[in-house]
């Protein structure tokens, strides 16, 4: 089950989409609400037949389908063209429209709070992530992870963790001339200097000149294949897809 | 071959993680941790005066440029930062918070605010930052108040404070006692009813709201004619102090609105231009004082409160020190209130004297008019929103000001500049300018005074007028700058110059210092930049 679950998530689609990021995904519904929402509505299902926020279009398009019909339209019908529009918003729009896709695919198979259950119990993940100030520093911030990351990206994650680490995410380990070794994840760094979070939760800053050995390190989150069940691994997504960020008060 | 923490180490790590890092006990007691800095002034009683003295008055000439970090803002810059551990907070304007390395200025993280539209009088700046545990709070310009982890630079909670369509907005550093966090708000030239709030530090819930004019049947109602007091101004805009043997906050309201105009709103106008004694659990006012009844000329009484313990006529006196916008200097007893002593510290004609308890002597005739009247000092004040610092090892207050301003007050309309240069009045403007001083013209001074009589006991003379502060060491040094884009570093004794530095735009905010490895920093920003200096 959870193989061909797998499987659907990463279809035809996916390879144009392990590219995006959550970031696109983000610019991708801006330029959605910008372009499209005018005649398809906010949530995509204004024009009949066609729900694009939950992935249904007239015929199964590929990528580069959409892509041409978001930026040249469909002659002879009332979909227009955009002619301003670069391809990279095109990309964009459609990485959005496929995580609203996913989204939706995962959410009928996971309980959230199930999900939360297991990221506190079985899953130790507050002993490396961070929710709403609580848990750990040291590996991502979870507490909007819903916003900018698909849940198809957090399966990947969660079962493969060193396919796609981002930028902010990766882990770097320096041993100094006097021999001390640091590791945590990597902040910041230049020709001179490196800034780290190590494993204690402290802002470490180092001179490149003080430095003997620093490297990349391969993610420290083990993988949840063989751990997690198939029902488990949904609940659990979907507990983090629904992490959008604290209310205002 | 790959390396992978297992996820027991991930837990053991956890476990290991650092305890939060600035108790409220260090806030209150900064001197034990004398290489930090914890708050907007370095102390709550806002001395802005630190313990070390590896820089001094003899070694001060040889200070040089360790680092600087240019802010991608064209805002003034008039924040001071905070330094904790080695690690240096700030905020780049509008309201980006910024954890630096303090020892070469390479940044850890940036947390970006994107404000709504909002309307600022002056500028959209911020002048700094609280901290507690590993919280840090600020306040933004579309009137939020934020919590940010200090090690991660995540959003933790943000509190509406008020709406910023209504002309509110937030560009003091908040304050923190115990488990609340303080903040109020500007907007008082824009209509506001102004006001102090307390949040809870772990969620940002309301405790408690001080309104600073009171409201129908609340006493001093009778102060506002009509319904004038429902937008009245007198807002919190700047740092407020504490006094832990009393438990009372204290803090500056602005002036009352409309600004140059008092035919709308006559009566005193309590409690605009005043200092409030809030206590800090509940926010009830135990005293006020207020410094400029009727205010017509944009007299913000919203100065750094300076808390000193002063042997005052023989006896120990724990006191208030206060150069204000008036052109006034104040001794307050914190305590109780009481007016102390008072006097001009620059050329002050709008009033000639005080009554027994305080309150100023109008002089006659010095009063807005419709063919314009000459009034000292410059609607912008002897000092604005600058803070002093006092050094309790020299006995003496530094306050950086304005000498010889005025302007010509008309009767319902905006002030007009006296003098050749017209651009002295400037408040939101980040660039230099050339330096047209003349006779006519204000100018900038850093002066120390002796504060059991207000007298001078030095002064320097800045090349330009200031909107810069000061902070003395043990070291026997004072620093300051101004509108000339000159940082110097001056005797704390004699105010002799021992060194300047040229830092190509004007300095508009408050200097600080720090050491991390027993090594001294100084910090001031200017213009858009912070620039940190040390020995070699």
């Amino acid at each position: 089950m959870l193989f061909v679950w797998f499987c659907l998530l990463t279809g035809s689609h996916f390879a144009m989409a392990q590219h995006e990021t959550g970031a696109d995904v983000f610019s991708g519904e801006q330029a959605f609400q910008n372009y499209c929402a005018n005649c398809h509505g906010k949530t995509g299902n204004q024009i009949a037949n066609v729900d694009l926020g939950h992935g249904n279009f007239r015929k199964p398009y590929t990528d580069e389908e959409l892509m041409t019909i978001v930026m040249k339209g469909i002659p002879n019908t009332p979909m227009p063209g955009t002619p301003t529009m670069s391809k990279e918003q095109a990309v964009q729009i459609v990485a959005y429209l496929r995580s609203r896709s996913v989204l939706q695919d995962v959410g009928a198979g996971g309980d959230a709070a199930r999900g939360m259950a297991l990221y506190a119990g079985k899953g130790e993940c507050s002993a490396c992530h961070r929710v709403n100030g609580q848990g750990s520093r040291l590996g991502p911030e979870l507490s909007k992870i819903g916003m900018v990351r698909t849940s198809n990206q957090l399966v990947t994650s969660l079962l493969d963790p060193d396919r796609e680490v981002q930028a902010n995410n990766r882990f770097y380990s320096v041993t100094t001339k006097s021999g001390e070794s640091v590791s945590g994840r990597l902040l910041n760094h230049d020709a001179y200097t490196v800034q780290l979070l190590d494993t204690r939760e402290q802002l470490r800053s180092f001179n490149q000149a003080d430095l003997q050995k620093a490297a990349f390190l391969a993610s420290p989150m083990p993988s949840l294949r063989g751990k997690f069940n198939d029902q488990e691994l949904a609940d659990l997504v979907q507990y983090l897809v629904s992490l959008r960020g604290a209310d205002k008060k | 071959m790959k390396t992978r923490f297992p996820l027991l180490c991930c837990l053991l790590l956890a476990s290991a993680a650092s305890l939060a890092q600035v108790s409220f006990d260090q806030i209150l007691k900064p001197d034990a941790q004398p290489g930090n800095w914890l708050s907007y002034s370095r102390s709550l009683t806002n001395q802005r005066y630190s313990p070390l003295d590896q820089v001094n008055a003899t070694n001060a000439g040889k200070l040089q440029l360790q680092w600087v970090w240019q802010a991608h803002t064209l805002e003034k810059f008039e924040a001071t930062p905070l330094v904790v551990n080695g690690v240096l907070y700030t905020v780049q304007a509008p309201n980006d918070v910024v954890a630096l390395d303090a020892v070469t200025g390479r940044i850890f993280w940036t947390y970006s605010h994107q404000p709504a539209p909002s309307r600022t009088c002056c500028g959209r700046v911020n002048r700094g930052l609280a901290i507690l545990g590993d919280t840090l709070f600020m306040g933004t310009v579309d009137a939020h108040l934020l919590a940010i982890d200090a090690k991660s630079g995540q959003l933790l909670w943000d509190t509406v404070v008020a709406d910023a369509a209504q002309q509110f907005s937030i560009t003091m550093p908040p304050m923190v006692v115990r488990d609340k966090v303080y903040i109020g708000t500007a907007g008082g030239d824009l209509g506001i009813r102004g006001f102090v709030a307390a949040y809870e530090i772990s969620t940002g819930k309301e405790v408690w709201r001080h309104y600073t004019i009171p409201a129908p049947g609340e006493a001093g109602n009778d102060t506002w004619s009509g319904d004038s007091w429902q937008k009245g101004g007198a807002s919190i805009w700047n740092a407020g102090a504490y006094d832990p043997d009393t438990n009372l906050t204290f803090w500056g309201t602005g002036n009352p609105a409309p600004d140059w105009d008092g035919r709308t709103r006559l009566g005193d106008n309590l409690y605009s231009d005043s200092v409030l004694a809030l206590d800090a659990d509940t926010g009830a006012m135990k005293w006020h004082y207020q410094f400029t009844p009727h205010d017509e000329l944009d007299y913000d009484s919203t100065q750094v409160p300076v808390l000193a313990d002063l042997n005052w006529q023989g006896k120990p006196r724990k006191v208030m020190l206060w150069a204000n916008r008036n052109g006034l200097m104040y001794v307050l007893d914190r305590i109780t209130g009481e007016f102390l002593l008072g006097k001009p510290y620059v050329e002050v004609n709008w009033m000639d004297g005080f009554d027994s308890k305080g309150r100023p002597h109008r002089t006659p005739g010095i009063v807005p008019s419709p063919q314009g009247t000459l009034v000292r000092p410059h609607v912008h004040g002897a000092i604005n929103w600058a803070p002093p610092s006092y050094s309790p090892k020299t006995g003496l207050l530094y306050v950086a000001h304005w000498e010889h301003s005025g302007i010509v007050a008309i009767e319902g309309q905006f002030p007009q500049s006296v003098g050749i240069n017209t651009r002295q009045t400037t408040m939101s403007d980040a660039a230099l300018e050339p330096f047209f001083n003349n006779e006519d013209e204000a100018r900038g001074v850093i002066r120390a005074y002796d504060p059991a009589t207000l007298t001078p006991v030095w002064e320097y003379s800045l090349g330009n007028i200031t909107w810069g502060g000061t902070l003395s060491t043990a070291g026997d040094v004072v620093f300051g700058g101004g509108k000339d884009g000159y940082f110097v570093a001056l005797d704390a004794k004699n105010g002799k110059l021992l060194w300047k530095a040229a830092l190509g735009g004007q300095v508009n905010a408050g200097p600080m210092t720090y050491a991390v490895n027993g090594k001294q920093y100084v910090g001031i920003a200017a213009g858009t930049a912070l620039f940190v200096f040390a020995l070699p």
